[in-house]
């Protein structure tokens, strides 16, 4: 059929925002990651803390430009010549009580309008004031970019290094999706955070306090308002906030369960008309559809209230401030200039609130992945190699000569695998590997090169024992062709000289010659330099195997390990592989994983593996004669031919 | 694009639009008086001393507050409503149209961009619609009822906003275009980083076999610099986003204090005035910045939108025929008469001039090399594909005179890449005939060689089963595909290559089994390899999209050169005698 095969996650939208187990551990180890970077936090935080002062204090002086006005305006009706006290007296005696009582309260000369030169000063002083508030704020942000892009380049790279420290048995019992989702999404949400959270949660706390003791300074009678409302403020939003976190949660959950099923219908879509589905998918989709719609549509609800609950709170605010602000002013308490102060410092609180809220739910989902990466970064480590190459290593690679004596093998310590199993391969032998489908083979490859480490026994390399070597040194002795044809995204003609970066251009063209791949990159438009994508989607399994085997042969090392499995090859391109592992196996000590029979005939030693444990060993010959399961095998694959 | 997608999905939505409408204009209009009243308190009331007159308008103010308030949560109920409801319907009218998608539309489009389409691309036109329903409402209110009263409360002082309202508009659209490019640049760096760390976790065995775990590190090393580096640059510029609009801002207001000033000194202004017109730029101001945050969205959901109305302006090509023909007999025969095939516009057709017939009762192959032609000839039997030239007859009617429906329901499918569906073993095999009974799905399991690991799985026909079936092997997941197929008793089964996951003794089994439980059925089978067909009745072989042998495998191993070519690299030369 023309379904490709399943995509790969093409999962749409975000994450939902996950919690931590261990809050307040996490958080801790986190800032201990930003210890190093402490001289420049602080200086971050001395640049806030003067930003947020001036930003403050601007408003204040603002309101002392609308006195200077307001004083003007006010002094001007009055008469010109005599003193404030006389006009005060003055005003009484005409029953103007009460614009006595305010005028009393201030600073100002009868007669006399508006100080435009006052005027010109204090609000010179407030733009240099903005300016400066604007100026720190930016090195504030200047500085704690490079605080975060430092400490997130160390923890990617920690978490690199970790990856090559850790031991195949870590990789084999975890899911690539969970490490590669640790190592990459969870480590981008922290940069996330880290980046826009943490700089904007200070500025937002030093903001709320440098106007709250502001407000203090000008009248504590109008702080008690906002004392009263900040706190209603705070508890709205935590309030809301709580909820529809609910919500969106259900949202990430419905979205997650409705882009699965389009996913695998619009996969499998070929299958569903053929099965007669599509109706029963349809209705199927609607139901989440509509539950998607209900969490979605409340979600959305719950959080939008939010701002025009702060409105509310805040206009209302403005207005309790409006009129007993006016009162004040009209009892001379309070100037004009401190009232419109006040009231744009009230206006300015409720910002930071909203933006608290919305980033303590970014921090909480960041310390969730801060997390998950430091359990990464915990994971137990293989031994540590020191690096260099022995001339006893070379000597022993140089033999091609392997043995394996009363090894002792188990994947779990209560499991018994490979109990004594001993072997000895001399040079230019063959081991053919065979066994049903699940059957471990792929043990002794990872025994034979290090990739886990055996329970009891020796394995030797040329009679020298593998613990008296370093893992790069076993490994340095294999070439190895697996099933798994891996390729980076790079050249063809890198990926051929991976196994010996230092090799020439015309050896890379021996290699590929060798391996019968040649002819097929030189028809590509690029030839050599044709650059393959993540998966090297672009290449037949065919074609890629080719070239691990093109690797392999540039690689030339004495001990191959081959795995012959050609599942997907067109009869064609088999018929090549098969060629070209035959040539690979001249003169090489080879361990074969065996799907063929033609390998098996002429194998030295046959090991057949079923269940994870080896059977039986020895020749085709032998094992032919033994009747075991060997001989069913080998005559399961010749099963029709005798018709 | 957007325009015409959203027209039409907004089209049920009128009434709730209307009212939401309706109160954002009351909301906006509401905010825009309450700085005017605190004016008339400082005018009529703080100046004059008048107590009363500030208690009174203080109490009207309230008024206005709780209206405000009202308005506002109703309309973020409303805009809710419309913005999620809207983004449903559009992702059901995308889900239910690609249904109706012949193999062919699938290819142009290709699955994963239809899952796309579907999923990510809704989500980037709801979130646009939902900031637009209230953002693009208000913004141009308040913008505009913000400049009348602005004029209002002092028109000279007005001319201040030709000043602000530009340069505030420049600035963020300066940044913009300057930034949104670099965080592009920087998504691919992150992109790059992760394809790396994705190669040394998928790569791990290669990279050790092969000792290159130090160029492994290099090559990360190099990744990570690059990143940080442009991660550092995009951060500091836009650490300038936020202090530079809060001065353009704070700057206006200390204008109008100074501008405003001399006109109050000299008395062309009521000082209440100024504290208004204070609040009045700042809303100007916040309301343009508003209206540049909705669009920078506006590309990426317009973008989304055109995608999305490609989807369902796409008339499926195969379509079902005006009157539809019902085979009168349900036997399972399919017939081949001179058919041939090519895509439009290609130089020459993938399969040509095939012809014979595939009788009930019978395992008919087809083997040949990669592109010789072998899926295309089965895709051509469930009309996933339209023959250009010859007939394709299943049970004696042209595929094209038969409702896709019925046509389907008499064959039973088993694709080269097992796929199964989230659920259960019993949910998916009942996949094509609902009302299978246990008895009859232990049945097709068994002949699948599936019963003792199914028996063995907690639940066993309960067990669950993971998207895709990642959570069974290549193995199983094949035979329960197979199973899949069996239950639905059809009466032409194609195999696509699916033999291939299972090892040699297993797909004898398998095989020897099927006989039995296909009896009836005509069965169709592709392979690579030929211990897999030998015994079919029929063998027919593919070259380059003709047929070049056709016949037993005794009779081709000695007429047909390709296939003994094939006979022998599979089995050894013994096996061509």
């Amino acid at each position: 059929m023309s379904m490709g095969g399943p995509m790969g996650g093409v999962r749409g939208g975000a994450q939902p925002p996950r919690r931590s187990k261990d809050l307040r551990g996490t958080t801790r180890r986190l800032f201990g990651r930003l210890r190093p970077e402490r001289v420049k936090l602080a200086l971050a935080l001395v640049l806030g803390v003067t930003s947020v002062a001036f930003m403050v204090s601007g408003p204040q002086i603002l309101g002392s430009a609308t006195n200077v006005l307001f004083n003007g305006i006010v002094g001007k009706r009055l008469a010109p010549g005599t003193t404030k006290a006389q006009a005060i007296h003055l005003l009484r005696a005409h029953g103007g009580n009460q614009i006595a009582t305010m005028i009393s309260g201030m600073k100002i000369t009868p007669g006399v309008g508006v100080n435009i030169d006052e005027l010109g000063r204090v609000l010179g002083l407030c733009a240099l004031v903005y300016l400066a508030g604007a100026a720190f704020n930016y090195f504030q942000g200047f500085t704690m970019a490079g605080v975060t892009q430092r400490v997130m380049s160390g923890l990617r790279r920690d978490v690199e290094e970790k990856l090559s420290r850790l031991p195949l048995r870590y990789f084999d019992s975890h899911s690539h999706g969970d490490v590669l989702s640790r190592v990459t999404n969870d480590i981008d949400n922290l940069t996330t955070t880290i980046q826009q959270g943490l700089s904007q949660l200070i500025t937002s706390i030093l903001t709320i306090v440098g106007v709250m003791g502001m407000m203090f300074w000008i009248s504590p009678l109008l702080a008690l308002v906002c004392v009263v409302t900040i706190p209603l403020a705070l508890v709205v939003t935590y309030f809301i906030a709580k909820r529809s976190q609910v919500q969106f949660a259900r949202q990430w959950k419905r979205t997650g369960t409705l882009n699965g099923l389009v996913e695998e219908t619009h996969t499998g879509h070929e299958l569903v008309q053929v099965f007669g589905r599509s109706e029963a998918t349809v209705a199927e989709f609607h139901v989440q559809n509509a539950k998607l719609y209900e969490a979605s549509f409340r979600a959305q609800f719950l959080s939008g209230i939010i701002q025009p609950s702060m409105q509310f709170i805040s206009n209302t605010n403005y207005v309790v401030i409006a009129v007993l602000g006016g009162y004040r002013v009209a009892s001379g308490l309070l100037s004009l200039g401190a009232v419109t102060a006040f009231i744009q410092y009230s206006r300015q609180f409720t910002m930071p609130i909203t933006q608290i809220a919305s980033q303590m739910n970014m921090l909480q989902s960041g310390v969730a992945s801060a997390e998950r990466v430091f359990e990464f970064l915990d994971a137990g480590e293989e031994t540590l190699d020191v690096d260099g190459d022995t001339p006893v290593a070379v000597e022993a690679r140089a033999t091609g000569h392997v043995t394996l004596s009363h090894v002792r093998f188990r994947y779990e310590p209560e499991e018994p695998l490979i109990e004594d199993f001993s072997l000895d391969v001399k040079a230019g032998e063959t081991v053919a590997i065979v066994g049903p489908t699940g059957a471990g083979k792929t043990t002794i490859v990872n025994l034979l090169v290090r990739f886990y480490e055996i329970d009891a026994g020796h394995i030797l390399l040329g009679g020298v024992d593998y613990r008296d070597l370093t893992r790069d040194e076993v490994r340095r002795a294999y070439a190895m062709v697996l099933q798994d044809t891996w390729m980076f995204a790079g050249s063809i003609r890198d990926n051929i000289r991976y196994g010996r970066p230092e090799a020439s251009d015309d050896e890379v063209v021996e290699a590929a010659k060798a391996a019968h791949v040649d002819s097929f990159v030189r028809a590509l438009p690029e030839g050599y330099a044709t650059l393959l994508d993540q998966d090297a989607s672009n290449l037949s399994s065919g074609q890629k195997q080719l070239l691990t085997i093109a690797r392999a042969f540039l690689a030339n090392q004495n001990v191959l390990i081959l795995d012959e499995a050609t599942s997907n090859v067109d009869t064609r391109t088999e018929v090549l592989i098969q060629e070209a592992m035959t040539s690979l196996r001249k003169g090489r000590t080879s361990f074969v994983i065996a799907h063929r029979l033609s390998t098996i005939h002429d194998a030295n030693v046959i090991i057949v593996m079923d269940k994870g444990r080896i059977v039986e060993q020895g020749s085709h010959d032998a094992l032919m004669a033994a009747r075991g399961l060997y001989f069913d095998l080998y005559n399961s694959q010749f099963a029709g031919i005798a018709t | 694009m957007l325009t015409s997608l959203l027209r039409a999905f907004l089209r049920p939505y009128r009434r709730p639009i209307t009212i939401l409408v309706v109160l954002l204009v009351a909301q906006t209009v509401g905010n825009l008086y309450l700085p005017n009243l605190n004016a008339d308190i400082i005018n009529n009331g703080v100046i004059t001393g008048k107590l009363h007159y500030i208690l009174s308008t203080g109490l009207v103010m309230i008024a206005i507050t709780v209206l405000v308030g009202i308005c506002a949560v109703v309309a973020v109920y409303f805009a809710s409503r419309i913005g999620m409801g809207a983004g449903a319907d559009i992702r059901e009218a995308v889900f239910t149209r690609v249904q109706s998608f012949s193999a062919r539309d699938m290819n142009r489009f290709g699955t994963a961009s239809l899952i796309t389409r579907n999923t990510n691309d809704i989500q980037q036109i709801q979130l646009f619609l939902q900031m637009a329903l209230t953002m693009m409402v208000i913004a141009p209110i308040m913008c505009v009822g913000g400049i009348i009263l602005a004029i209002h409360e002092g028109a000279q002082l007005s001319t201040l906003l030709l000043v602000a309202v530009p340069v505030m508009a420049v600035f963020i659209g300066i940044v913009m275009v300057r930034v949104i490019p670099q965080f592009r640049s920087m998504q691919l760096k992150i992109d790059r980083i992760n394809e790396v760390l994705r190669e040394q976790i998928t790569g791990v065995r290669v990279i050790r076999a092969f000792v290159r775990n130090d160029s492994e590190a290099q090559r990360f090393a190099v990744a990570n610099e690059d990143l940080t580096n442009t991660a550092l640059r995009v951060n500091r510029v836009f650490a300038l986003m936020l202090p530079t609009m809060m001065m353009i801002l704070n700057l206006s207001s200390v204008a109008v204090l100074w501008f405003g000033g001399r006109l109050v000194s000299e008395g062309s202004m009521p000082i209440g005035n100024l504290t208004a017109f204070l609040t009045y730029i700042l809303q100007i101001l916040l309301s343009v910045m508003m209206a540049v945050m909705v669009a920078i969205l506006l590309p990426r959901a317009a973008a989304s939108a055109e995608r999305v109305q490609e989807v369902l302006l796409t008339v499926p090509v195969v379509s079902d025929p005006a009157q539809p023909v019902r085979p009168s007999l349900a036997s399972g025969v399919v017939t081949f008469d001179g058919v041939s095939f090519e895509y439009p516009g290609s130089e020459r057709p993938v399969v040509e001039e095939l012809s014979f017939t595939f009788e009930p009762g019978q395992t008919s192959a087809i083997i040949g090399g990669t592109g010789s032609g072998k899926t295309t000839l089965l895709n051509l039997i469930p009309r996933f594909f339209d023959a250009t030239r010859g007939y394709v007859l299943v049970n004696g009617v042209d595929v094209r005179e038969q409702a896709q429906e019925s046509l389907w329901a008499s064959l039973g499918i088993v694709p080269q890449a097992a796929y199964l569906f989230s659920g259960t073993v019993a949910s998916n095999l009942r996949f094509g005939r609902p009302e299978a009974s246990d008895e009859e799905l232990w049945r097709a399991l068994e002949i699948a060689q599936a019963k003792d690991f199914v028996a063995a799985m907690p639940g066993a026909l309960e067990a669950p089963i993971d998207q895709g079936g990642t959570n069974v092997s290549g193995g199983q997941r094949q035979r329960l595909s197979i199973a899949r197929a069996l239950v639905k008793q059809p009466s032409v089964y194609l195999f696509d290559d699916c033999f291939s996951a299972l090892d040699a003794a297993t797909d004898a089994r398998l095989r020897a089994a099927l006989k039995e439980g296909t009896r009836n059925a005509a069965v169709v089978i592709v392979a690579q390899r030929v211990s897999t067909i030998m015994q079919a009745e029929r063998i027919i072989v593919l070259d380059d999209g003709r047929i070049v042998g056709l016949g037993t495998h005794q009779e081709l191993v000695k007429s047909c050169a390709p296939y003994r070519e094939i006979v022998v690299s599979q089995l050894g030369e013994g096996a061509a005698k």
